[in-house]
Order: structure tokens, then sequence, then C-alpha cells
């Protein structure tokens, strides 16, 4: 499974890059374009990719291209002003670098903006320099991109299915060619017989047995009898213990959930830290499923989803699914604010602990230094979450077997480690060794 | 409420008529209405013949249903999670917080630490920064509980009828406005809040409605303390003592180890009675109810109160020179006489009383003031009692006169306290205005046309001063759970004062309490002393002594007692305190530290006694097991006790040590409203309090009627077998060798004594238990008391089940920690010891064992407190089939539920006998309704402690998610683990405020147990069985003279 989606990863990657080729490629046509068209500017060199990032990191907390957030949207900012307002480049520095005193030199339009926004003011930018606004502008300047529906994923779903497919075509051709073979073989046996009897020669014919049938023979041994006998039960009772043992094992578990979250999109694509949500994974025994005002951190700005969509998941589809959290959360994206109308939301557990047994997140995450993955599976690549691991005692155990305690940097094994290494007789205890194999240590 | 014999409870409106008698009677007596149609089905052939249901048909149904229902079964439930919209930042979901807070409920005042989880407190811890006096006890303990009662009130009333918080604001304002001006009062009753901020509201309120008058009423009376201590002192409080100081302890009636005068003494208590460097506090003490404080004593003399009375009076004009004529009998005389020297030749003498009168409370305020020991503290005046009776007469009088226009009470029930309730109720119908702050709907509230439904103190803000100069805050731990609101709110709001009471309490902190510490500091602290409102004591220990009648007088006055009559002295319970926490089922299964008994109370009375006035019945014993029934449980007769025109039905339970010609009956039981039926136990002794005198002369007549106990302690001796509670006198301690009188034990190897702790005699090899932690808990049986907060501390940190009476007795009580408590047969148990060493032969040890199954009449009292011993070499470990029970490094001995059986096996081999077996689903399960069965009431559960099903044993684990916590935390810290930081770990040990119980970690360097269980007190439990057990007691060492 494992290598599955590798290999679905790393052509993903490769997608990506030719994708990413391909936006350069269209930023560079269109910075032609520019060239071509824009006559005033000639003697700067306007750079959209750089205004790119110079938007990001310095004005997308609180504005966006083509929505009202904290500040107003930004798409064509600079015709707007010069066309509704008259507004030129000037003021645009000098607004960029200190709005305040913008707003106290009595300027109209300053104030007009200010009082639009309910006084907040905006963050002054004096280290930008007049190129780095122009940058910004001409970035703010493109028109906007007609979104490309991206048929790349649903291509890797056919191929798999094709691979499928094929696989079954080379299986109904053997099928068929052995059903050939067989129907030859008959047809010569047939043809062979006809020649015998044609010139006579004698066909061997089958004795008639005297000999018991089999199955009678088999009956009256009495121990070949009971052989099976005990042989029968006990492979019934391997397949009832087996049946017995997965139940309650939920391994595979991947229920739906209210809100479609995609572990896959948020650590995987975004590469967010699973401790950025999961944050008392670190101090406490729960994991915690992170509280709303926690998902609100970034989608206050991320309405949207501008990833890669598949044909399941459309940006629809995951547009949708922020606006539940906004419902569930009381926020209302319009005029940014909380309404104050909130509603839990009701996650389906997935990973299920019997109330008898004790398990620590922290230990395990903070002590112990393991990755989330190693019990929680690939959750990067979890489009839906699921059950990754038995979670069955034995797991447990054999991890704690085969694992030493990382006693580096960690006072409290000092002393403990030392002596009971020299016990043991070994470099490295396992977790097994220093005590993690007692009852009590999980169950109270 | 005259006459209990005539009274009729009824079920249904058909018990009232006298016609259907019959036929009611003849229901109550078949458990179904109907006949089960067992015989006309099973014993007709025909219709068996003919039925189309055939037998095998039947059994192809069972099979199917229960193949299908255990298919059905193998799908798992749907589990769903739901977090915060918004988390608070302090809460992380999986780690508690703590935080500090006071109770303040008019009988009970405590300094305490909340711990909650998930928002939700689940368990009173001790606030180390309090003063050790205001220690939470039993109750306390318990009082968590109470906050997820599911009879408290969820909304306000208006004459019986739910109503709203905006109609009772607006109707009480409106009638009060209406009386401003009448000639008629307006009266606060109040049980003792202690509370300056309250106490400033009240005096705003009266200064806008100047016809106000402020009563205070305590339930269980000190008023003829208080009056002394006022008319000296010029407060109303009490004098404290601190008895850690003290090395003579001379108490006349006072138990001080119970309620007494607030109560709270016995950790300084517990302190004094450590021998260390050879010394340690005597206690002398003259009682007549056997209580935990004459159980303590080192010298206990049953006496009546009139003998208690003489004897005070004689320390007194011995002690002042004055010559007087007093009738003590030979033996008090000489008693009285010896304990004249050592109390002169004593440094620190101090004499208490707890007799309710005036002139002798003035007396022995003087005699303390010419002991002029450093115990007695008059100057830190102890202000959780203020009531006054003579108030609350007069305001019964002025209430069925007319003369009280509105009458509000918060804190108290009247209705169930007061003897002359009656009259009350009479005069509550009179005011036009009666309004009662309640949490439950209890016996007062039917009586008041509004009933506003008040939160407990875990909801509730608040301030208490409960010794002069130390201030403690109450701050609510959860949000209100209920539609209720607090007292100090709605008077605010009746002051026309629109500030919340938080703000109200924190700006007068500011302004009059707070001067070093922030708001902030003290909130966190949960107490501040203000050292300028603290008095000093040399001009306390100089004030004029009050003018009393002469001692001659006095002791004129001493009535005689008259021919055929009991003295009844009423007493409080540890467990169930003044009654209010009767709804709270881990206080009704406590059992009783002297009795045992749980779920009841009862009339204690002397043997001598009981046989004479046929009440005795033989006590079910190895030796006579039939005769009361074939469970073996405890049984009593019933006696009816005569008070002038009352009668009151009452189990009797023979009691050795109780005074003769006297019997006790304690309060807070026989609750009849607000509380759960099964919780309606025992009778109340508030009936027979007349006058809020708790002694009084009765009548006994005897009944044939049997009362079942349930009493957890049925065998009360100790057989001679000194081992199990070693003890020791001072004298032989200080100047023998340990060896004398702490032996170690020794069995036969080869024909030759060698002791337990050889490795030759053991059947087993030892572990190396010198690496990482090993726990021990050391208990002190000197220091322990026997007060029982460890028993309820226990239960809720661990989920202890509450099984209720019926099962209690069958024996199947849960507690996983017990006080045995154990009366000598002889006088002593040293002679104990010596009368069973000199017994010869089969038959002189049928007879003696016999004799040594009664207690004495004036018996010495030993608690031990008993838990899992964790054993190293454990007997349960190695007998069970399935290795649910096991050892771990750290000397815990572990019990795994989800791996035990249920075989037993380790109950029977465990020769401690502290494993308890599940024998129901205790949770979730309407059989047991007391707080496991709904959801408000299983909040309490510790989420880090599984709640056990049925079938499985369970026991003590040294609380092992508490050492585990300690332990996880270091190592996420990436520290090693500190100093005495496992030694609050266990429940028990952190709940003992008299220093007895210690927990810690031997491995650990200098830490308290790796001394202690190397002292020369040390010894283990049954040490001849060679368990090698991880729990060390402490010998006991009395201080006890022969006089």
């Amino acid at each position: 499974m494992n290598k599955k989606y590798k290999k679905v990863n790393s052509k993903f990657y490769s997608i990506k890059n030719s994708t990413n080729f391909l936006y350069n490629l269209a930023g560079k046509i269109l910075l032609a374009l520019v060239f071509i068209f824009n006559t005033s500017t000639f003697a700067q060199e306007l750079d959209p990719v750089k205004g790119k990032a110079l938007f990001n990191s310095n004005c997308a907390a609180c504005h966006k291209l083509d929505k009202k957030m904290t500040g107003p949207a930004l798409r064509g900012v600079e015709k707007r002003l010069y066309n509704d307002e008259g507004l030129d480049k000037e003021w645009m520095y000098s607004w960029i670098r200190n709005s305040a005193s913008l707003i106290k030199s009595g300027d109209d339009y300053a104030n007009k903006i200010y009082a639009e926004y309910n006084g907040s003011a905006m963050t002054a930018f004096p280290q930008l320099s007049d190129s780095e606004i122009d940058n910004i502008l001409s970035y703010t300047a493109q028109e906007k991109a007609v979104p490309v529906v991206k048929i790349t994923e649903v291509a890797v779903g056919n191929e798999n299915n094709s691979n499928g497919i094929s696989n079954e075509i080379i299986l109904g051709a053997f099928a068929f060619v052995f059903l050939l073979l067989a129907l030859g073989l008959f047809l010569v046996n047939k043809t062979l017989r006809r020649f015998a009897v044609e010139s006579n020669i004698e066909l061997p014919t089958k004795k008639i047995s005297t000999r018991k049938p089999l199955w009678k023979a088999f009956v009256d041994n009495q121990f070949l009898l009971l052989c099976s006998a005990i042989l029968m039960l006990l492979v019934s009772a391997y397949f009832v213990y087996g049946f017995l043992m997965q139940i309650g094992v939920n391994q595979g578990y991947e229920p739906v959930q209210p809100i479609h979250y995609s572990h896959k999109i948020h650590a995987g694509d975004n590469e967010i830290d699973c401790k950025y949500c999961h944050s008392s994974a670190r101090v406490s025994k729960h994991s915690g499923i992170p509280s709303l005002n926690v998902c609100m951190n970034c989608h206050k700005s991320i309405y949207e989803y501008n990833g890669e969509t598949t044909e399941e998941y459309s940006k629809e589809f995951y547009d949708a699914e922020i606006q539940k959290l906004y419902k569930a959360v009381g926020w209302d994206d319009e005029s940014q604010e909380y309404t104050g109308e909130t509603q839990a939301v009701k996650w389906v557990r997935i990973h299920n602990l019997p109330d008898f047994a004790y398990f620590n997140h922290a230990q395990h995450v903070s002590v112990a230094g393991i990755e989330c993955q190693t019990c929680h599976g690939p959750v990067e690549e979890m489009e839906i979450m699921y059950q990754y691991s038995p979670l069955t005692m034995g797991w447990c155990i054999n991890c704690h077997r085969e694992t030493n305690v990382k006693v580096k940097d960690n006072q409290y094994y000092e002393k403990i480690h030392e002596q009971l290494s020299k016990k043991y007789g070994v470099d490295k205890l396992t977790a097994a060794q220093m005590g993690g194999l007692e009852c009590g240590k999980c169950h109270y | 409420m005259s006459s209990n014999k005539n009274k009729k409870y009824w079920k249904n409106l058909a018990d009232l008529n006298p016609l259907n008698n019959n036929a009611i009677e003849s229901l109550e007596q078949k458990e179904f209405i109907e006949e089960i149609p067992v015989d006309e089905f099973l014993g007709d052939d025909k219709s068996m013949s003919e039925s189309s249901t055939t037998r095998r048909d039947f059994l192809k149904f069972v099979g199917f249903s229960t193949a299908a229902a255990s298919l059905a079964a193998c799908e798992g439930p749907v589990i769903k999670s739901i977090p915060y919209v918004v988390q608070p930042e302090e809460i992380i979901p999986g780690v508690a917080n703590y935080y500090a807070t006071t109770i303040a409920n008019g009988y009970d005042f405590a300094n305490v630490l909340i711990k909650t989880r998930e928002g939700r407190p689940i368990k009173i811890e001790k606030n180390k920064l309090a003063p050790i006096s205001a220690s939470a006890n039993a109750r306390v303990q318990a009082s968590v509980l109470d906050l997820y009662d599911s009879f408290r009130l969820a909304k306000p009333f208006k004459n019986q009828e739910e109503s709203s918080w905006i109609e009772f604001n607006n109707d009480t304002k409106k009638k009060l406005n209406l009386l401003r001006n009448s000639s008629k009062s307006i009266v606060f009753l109040t049980q003792t809040f202690a509370s300056p901020s309250t106490y400033k509201l009240i005096k705003e309120f009266k200064e806008n409605y100047p016809n106000t008058k402020h009563i205070v009423y305590d339930a269980i009376s000190e008023s003829a303390a208080l009056d002394a201590y006022q008319a000296k002192y010029g407060i109303r409080g009490l004098a404290n003592y601190d008895f850690s100081k003290s090395d003579f302890i001379l108490s006349v009636g006072a138990d001080i180890l119970g309620d007494w005068q607030g109560g709270g003494f016995d950790s300084n208590y517990g302190k004094s009675r450590i021998p260390i460097k050879g010394k340690m506090s005597r206690h002398v003490h003259f009682e007549a109810n056997m209580s935990l404080t004459g159980a303590n004593a080192d010298n206990r003399y049953p006496t009546n109160q009139n003998d208690q009375k003489l004897v005070l009076l004689s320390i007194y004009s011995k002690l002042f020179n004055k010559i007087s004529e007093i009738k003590l009998s030979d033996k008090l005389t000489t008693v009285v006489n010896n304990l004249m020297s050592e109390l002169l030749l004593s440094k620190n003498p101090v004499v208490v009383s707890g007799i309710q009168d005036f002139d002798y409370q003035s007396l022995v305020l003087e005699i303390n003031q010419k002991l002029n020991s450093e115990a007695f503290q008059p100057n830190k005046t102890i202000l959780t009692r203020q009531g006054n009776d003579k108030d609350v007469e007069k305001l019964i009088i002025d209430m069925n006169n007319d003369k009280v226009g509105a009458i509000i009470m918060s804190g108290v029930n009247p209705v169930y306290t007061l003897s002359n309730s009656n009259s009350f109720i009479e005069g509550l119908k009179k005011t036009e205005l009666s309004v009662l702050f309640s949490m439950k709907n209890d016996e007062t509230a039917q009586y008041v046309s509004y009933l506003a439904a008040s939160p407990h103190y875990l909801e509730s803000w608040g301030d208490a001063e409960m010794t002069k100069g130390e201030y403690s805050i109450t701050q609510p731990t959860i949000r209100p759970i209920f539609d209720t609101k607090q007292f100090q709110e709605i008077l605010l709001l009746w002051n026309n004062n629109s500030t919340t009471f938080h703000d109200y309490l924190k700006s007068n902190w500011k302004k009059n309490i707070l001067s070093v510490k922030t708001w902030n500091e003290a909130l966190h602290d949960g107490i501040y002393e203000n050292k300028k409102s603290t008095n000093s004591r040399s001009s306390f220990i100089s004030k004029k002594n009050n003018s009393f009648a002469s001692i001659s007088s006095l002791a004129s006055a001493i009535e005689v007692k008259p021919e055929n009559t009991f003295e009844l002295n009423l007493y409080s319970k540890t467990g169930m305190g003044d009654g209010q926490c009767a709804n709270n089922p881990w206080l009704q299964e406590f059992p009783d530290p002297i009795t045992r008994t749980t779920w009841d109370n009862y009339l204690t009375i002397s043997e001598a006694d009981a046989k004479n006035l046929n009440l005795y019945l033989e006590p079910s014993t190895f030796f006579n097991q039939s005769k009361n029934g074939a469970d073996g449980g405890l049984n009593g007769k019933y006696a009816i006790i005569t008070l002038d025109d009352r009668e009151l039905k009452v189990p009797v339970m023979i009691q050795p040590g109780q005074a003769k010609g006297t019997v006790g009956l304690s309060f807070g039981y026989g609750r009849k409203r607000g509380i759960k039926e099964v919780m309606m136990t025992g009778v109340s002794g508030y009936e027979l309090f007349k006058g809020s005198n708790s002694v009084q002369s009765i009548k006994i007549t005897a009944t044939d009627e049997i009362h079942e106990f349930a009493c957890v302690q049925l065998h009360n001796t100790l057989m001679g077998r000194g081992d199990i509670i070693k003890e020791t006198n001072l004298e032989i301690f200080n100047t023998k060798d340990s060896n004398v009188w702490n032996p170690e034990a020794v069995v036969s190897l080869n024909h030759e004594e060698t002791p337990v702790s050889s490795p030759s005699v053991d059947l087993w090899d030892e572990f190396d238990r010198s690496i990482g932690h090993h726990f021990n808990l050391s208990i002190d049986l000197n220091a322990c008391t026997g007060c029982g907060a460890c028993v309820i501390a226990c239960h809720a940190e661990n989920n202890v089940p509450v099984v209720g009476k019926s099962e209690i007795r069958k024996s199947r009580d849960m507690h996983w920690l017990r006080i045995d408590r154990y009366y000598s047969s002889e006088d002593s148990f040293e002679s104990d010891d010596i009368k069973k060493d000199n017994i010869s032969g089969l038959g002189s040890s049928l007879s003696t064992f016999k004799e040594m199954e009664d207690p004495s009449e004036n018996p010495q009292v030993a608690f031990q407190p008993i838990m899992c011993q964790h054993c190293n070499h454990a007997p349960c470990e190695t007998v069970c089939p399935v290795a649910a029970t096991t050892h771990g490094r750290q000397g815990q001995n572990q019990m795994t539920y989800n791996r035990c059986v249920g075989t037993r096996y380790c109950a029977n081999n465990c020769p401690y006998k502290v494993r308890r077996f599940n024998w129901f689903l205790y949770n979730e399960n309407d059989e047991f309704d007391y707080h496991m069965n709904d959801d408000l009431g299983r909040m309490v559960l510790n989420p880090d402690v599984t709640v056990r099903s049925r079938g499985v044993m369970e026991k003590c684990s040294f609380c092992i998610q508490t050492t585990q916590a300690v332990i996880l935390k270091a190592k996420v810290e990436g520290r090693p683990v500190s100093k005495g930081e496992f030694n609050d770990s266990c429940a028990c040990s952190a709940a003992c405020s008299s220093g007895a119980m210690r927990f810690g970690d031997i491995n650990e360097e200098e830490s308290p147990i790796s001394s202690l269980i190397k002292d020369d007190r040390a010894y283990h439990l049954l040490d001849t069985v060679g368990t090698k057990p991880n729990v060390v007691y402490q010998v006991k060492v009395r201080n006890n003279k022969n006089s």
C-alpha cells in the first residue's frame, strides 16, 4: 500500500513540477505582453512574480485580490484609484509607506477609506522601495486567471484503472488460451480414438475394480477418521479464533465526518505540523481534536480552496466545506465578524481505545519522540482519515519490545538507565526492559 | 411531629382509608400483584402437550436469538467527539487544573484545593498554603459529590410552583418595600457565614431597611461557649486551642476530634501524639458516649454529665484554692487528685469542656487563663460558630405574635433542626414574606412562599474569616449547573446595587482586607492573613474574668437524675455532621469510626443497661452465629424514647465504653424531604434537642422489634493478637530496647527460631528493589485519629462504587481503605495478650476465647487503617489463574481489571482481606440508585481510573494513576522526579492532615518515608506470614497511667 502511495506521490510531484513550469511559462508570456503594451513604464522593469512574493509576505494577511477582508480587495487597485478617484502612484506610495500621516494631512480619500474600515489603520511599510511597490502593483494589476480544471488526478485514476483492466484482459486472455488448449486436447484425443477404432486396435478398458471405494476405506479407517476430525476441528478453531480476534479491531475504520476535513491538504500539501492543531499531544494524554478557533487562525483568510482538485473533490466541494466551518464557528465572511452563533461539530471518533487502557500521547510524542505517522500511518496522504494501526495490545507490546527508550537529553532516565542497562548487560534498554510491559503501566 | 406512633406513612390515598386495610395489607405481602401463572402452565399436562411450541422449538429460538445477539454485538458503536468551539486557554484536555477555594456551609469550614478536569471539579484536596486547622475532614472531602446531586433545585419556586428569577426579584422587592415603613420587622435567619463581605452586605441592607434584624442560627449550637467568650473578650466567637503545643490535654466532655467548637483541632492534636525524643502529649478524657476523642485518649473515664460538672468544679476549686463541698465518688476523687498533680507539673496543660452551660464555659476560660499554657490562644478567635439560641427562641415567639413581616433564610433548615419546629411552622405561616435560599427542596422549603435555588459552594463566590485575621476566598470552579443565584447576589439586588457579587467582593477585599498581596495573589492562594487585624495574646490573656455563680451554688444546682430515666447525650457523627449532606451516598456509606456502622444512626447504650432494659441481643460471633438470623449481620432491638410528650422509636446499638445510665443519639439522620428515598435513613436527633441542649433526661421502653444494621466490622476485639496492632507504653518505649516492644516475628527453621526477614526462611527469591522508584506507605498508629478523611478521599479518587445498605450487610462493601477499630476485652490490650498467653488446654482455650470476644465495659480502643499492603511476596499474585494481578517493579501490586475473570482465589488467599469483588454492575444500574446511575452524578468520576464492571476483583492500587502521572510529568519535562513529589500521590496520605499517613519513594534520598521504614517503631502487619508488605505501620505508644 505504501509503495502504491509513493508511486502516486512521485507522479504528483512530477505533475506539480510541470504545472509550475506552465505557470512560469504563462508568467513569462504575460511579462512579455506587459513589455509590449505598457509604454509608460519602460524605464523600470516590472516583475509581477516578485510582486506576488512581496504581496504574500507583506499584504496577504489583510488583503486579497478579489475579496474584501480586513482591507479592501486589491485587484486592479492602481487602475481603479486612477479612474475613480484620480489618484496617482505617488499617492499610493505615500499611503503604503505611512497611511497615518496621509490621513492626518487631511487627504479626502485617505480619510474616507479610514472611516470605511472602522478606523483600523493600515500597517505602515516604510521599508518598501518604489520599485517594490511597483512590482506589487503590477501583480495586483494582473487579470484574474480562469481556473483551469485539472484532470491530472483523474488521469492518474484512469491509469490506475487501466492497469486493473489490462490485468483482467491478460487474465481473460490466458483463460481463453487455456480453454482453447483443453478443447484442442479433447479433440485430439477424440480423433485418436476414432483412428484406433477404425484400425481395430483394442483399447484398454477400465477394469471394474473390486477394491473398496476410497470413501468407504476412509470411513472404515478409524484412526484416519479421528485424525481428520481433529484436523478439521483445529482448522475451524483457527478460523473461529481469527474471526473472534478481529472483533473490536477497527483497523481501516474510515467514517464519514460532519466536515470533510482533508489531512492530505493540510498536513500533506501545506505541510502543517501535526502538533500545530493537535497541540495537546505534546503535554497531555489526549492528542485533542482542535477546537474551531484553531481552524480560524488560518481560515479567517483562507476562505476558498485553490489547490489541486479532482472530479470527486472539486473546488466547489471544498469551498462548501469551509463554509460549514464558518457556520459552526459563527463567522460571517462578508462582514468579517463573529456572529456569536456557534454550533459544536460532532466529529466521529476514529481511534477508540477501551476505557481500561491508559494511553498517553505526550509520553510517545514528547518523551519518546515518535513520529505521529508511526501509529497513525501516512496521514499526510489521507484525504479521509482512517485508522491505520490495529490498536491491539499485541501491537502495543511488540513496539515496546522492539523500541529503545530515548534517553538522550532526558535527565529523568540518567540514573535508572545506567543502573538497569548494567543489570541487563545491554547498551540500550527497550521500553519493555524499562518496565513498559507491566500491566499496571497501562491498566488502572 | 409530636408522636411517631400515631403517624401514618402512606404511599397512595387508599392507604389512608381504614376500610381498605385488608386489601392493602394483602397486596403489600405479595411481591407480584397477580399470581404468576407457573402452576397453570407447568402443572397442566394437557396444555403442555398441546402447546404448539415444543421443547426443540424453544431451544432453537434460544439458540437463534443468542447467535443473533452475539452477532449484533460485533458491530461497534459510533462514538462522537465534540471539541470546544473556542477552547479556553487554561484548559488542556487530559490535564487537571487546580483552584484554591473555601467551603463555608455554616457547619464545615475549610480551605481546599479543587482538582478539575475539563472544567468539572472531581476531587477536593488539601490547600497546603492554608493553616492546618482548616484542612478538609471526611464531609468536606465528600462535598464535591453534593455538587452533582440530582435532587438540587434547578430554578426558583414561588408557592411550590416553578417560577423565574425575574418574578422572584420583582415580588420580593415589592414586598420588602411595603414592609420598609411597617412596624413589623424583616429578619435574616442565616447560618454562620463568617464572611466579611456578606456581613457588609447585610449591614448595607439594614441601612436601607432599618427594621431589619440578623439572627445567626447554628443547627448544633455552641451558644453557651459563645456567650461565655463574648462576655469575657467582647467578640462573639470561640477561644482557640493549639493542641500541638500542649503536653497535657484534659478534656471534660469535649469531642475535640469531632465537631466540638467548630472542629478542625484534630490535625494539631495528631502532631502532639507522635513520640519525638521520648515525649508526647498525654490526653485524659471524661465523657458519656464513646467518641472518637475518647477512643484516642490515653485514659478515658466514662462519666455522665453530672460527674463531668463535678470534676470540672473540683479541678477549679483546687486550682484556685477554694474550699467547697463537692460530692465526688471515691474513684473520681482519686482520679482528680492525680490529675491535679499532673496538671501542675505539666508545662503546657490545657483544659477543655463541651458542657453547654455559660457558667462552666466561663470557668474553663478562667482555668486556662490561670494555667497560661501556650496551647490556649483566646486571641485567635474562632469565628465559625456565631449562632445565638436566645435570639432564635425570641424570633419564634415574635413570629407567632405577628411581629415579623418578612423572614429571609439562608443556609439553614430550621424545620428539620429545631426541636420546636411546629411553632416555627406556625410562625412562618403568619409572616407575609418568607424566603429560603436552599440547594434542595428540603423540610423548610415546603412552608416558604419563595424558594430561591442557591448554587453549591463550588459554583459561588464568597469569603470567610474563620479565625480572626485569617481570611479565605471562595471562588467558583465550574459554571452554575442550574439556574441558581446565590444569597449575596440577591442581597445586592435588594440593596439597589448593580455590581456583580464578584466585583463587590473584589472591591471590598481591596479596600478593607488586602494590604500586602494583590487580589489575584490572594485568589490564587485562597487565603490571606492580615497581621493587622489579629489580636495580641498578651492583651487577651489578661482579660477580666466573667462573673458567674459560685462553686457551691453550681455544685448544689446539679440536679440528681430522677429514677428510671437516662441521660441522653446528643452528638454529631463524623460522617453526617449536622445532616445537610444527608443525600451524599459516600457519607451514608461511610462507616462510623466507632461503631463501624453505615446507613444508620442508633441509640448507643451500655451492655449493662441494655440487659436491664431487655434490649440486649446476643451478638453474632464465631461461637454464637445463628441466633440473629442466617445472614450473620448485626441486629439491634428497637426502643421507644420518651421525652415529655415526644416519642421516638430508635434501634439500639450496644456501645462498649458508654457510661452507665447514659445513652447517645446522633444528629443528622431522619431527613424526610429533598433527598432520595434510599438516603432517608435513621431518626432525627433534633427532635429531642429541646432548648438546644445536647443533654436530655429521657425514658426508655424496650420493644421486641428487630432492626437490621449494616455494620462492616462484626468482630470487635483483637483476641489478644498483639502483633496486629503492636502497642506499648511511653515508659517502656523510652526505657527499653525496641525488640522488647517491637519484636520481630520468628519462625522455626530446623528447630531453630529464625527471624522472618531472614532469606533462608523465605519461599521466594528476593528481587533487587534498589533501582528506580519503590513506593512505601507508612501509617503512624499514634497520629491516626480514625477520622476517615482518607476513606472518602480514596472513594473520590478511585471511583469506588457505593453499594447500599443491604449489600453492606452482606459484607459486600467496596471500600478500598477501611479503618479497623478494635476494643480490648480486658481493661487494656496488654492484659488481653497476657490472658491469651495464659491459656492452657482445649477447655480453657474455648472458654477464654469466647470471653475474649466480648469487649470490656470501658475498653481501650485502637484504630488501624488497612488497605492493600502491596506485598513484595504477594500471596494473591501466585494464585491468580489468569495473571490478572501482578507485581510492578515500583512495588505496586497491580490489578488488571480487563484480565480478571473473577475466580476470587486472590481474595481467599489475601491475609489482610483487602480485595473487593464487584458482585454487580454498580454504574449505570438503577438498582444502585446512588450517583453512578445518572449523568450528573457520574460527572464526579475520575477519568484516569477505570470504572470497574461486574465480576472483577478490585483493590487499592497505591493510586498508581497519580504516581504514574508524577513520573510521566517528569519525563515530559526531561528532569528527575524532584524531592517529595511523590509524597502526596496517594489520595489517602494526601488527605491525612494529622501526618499519620506518609507515602513516598524509599529509593529517594532523604525522603521521609525512607527513614520511617527503618524507624524503631516500624513493623509489618502479620509479618509472620512473610509477605513483605510495602505498607509499614508504626507501633502505637500510649501515654497512659493507672489511676
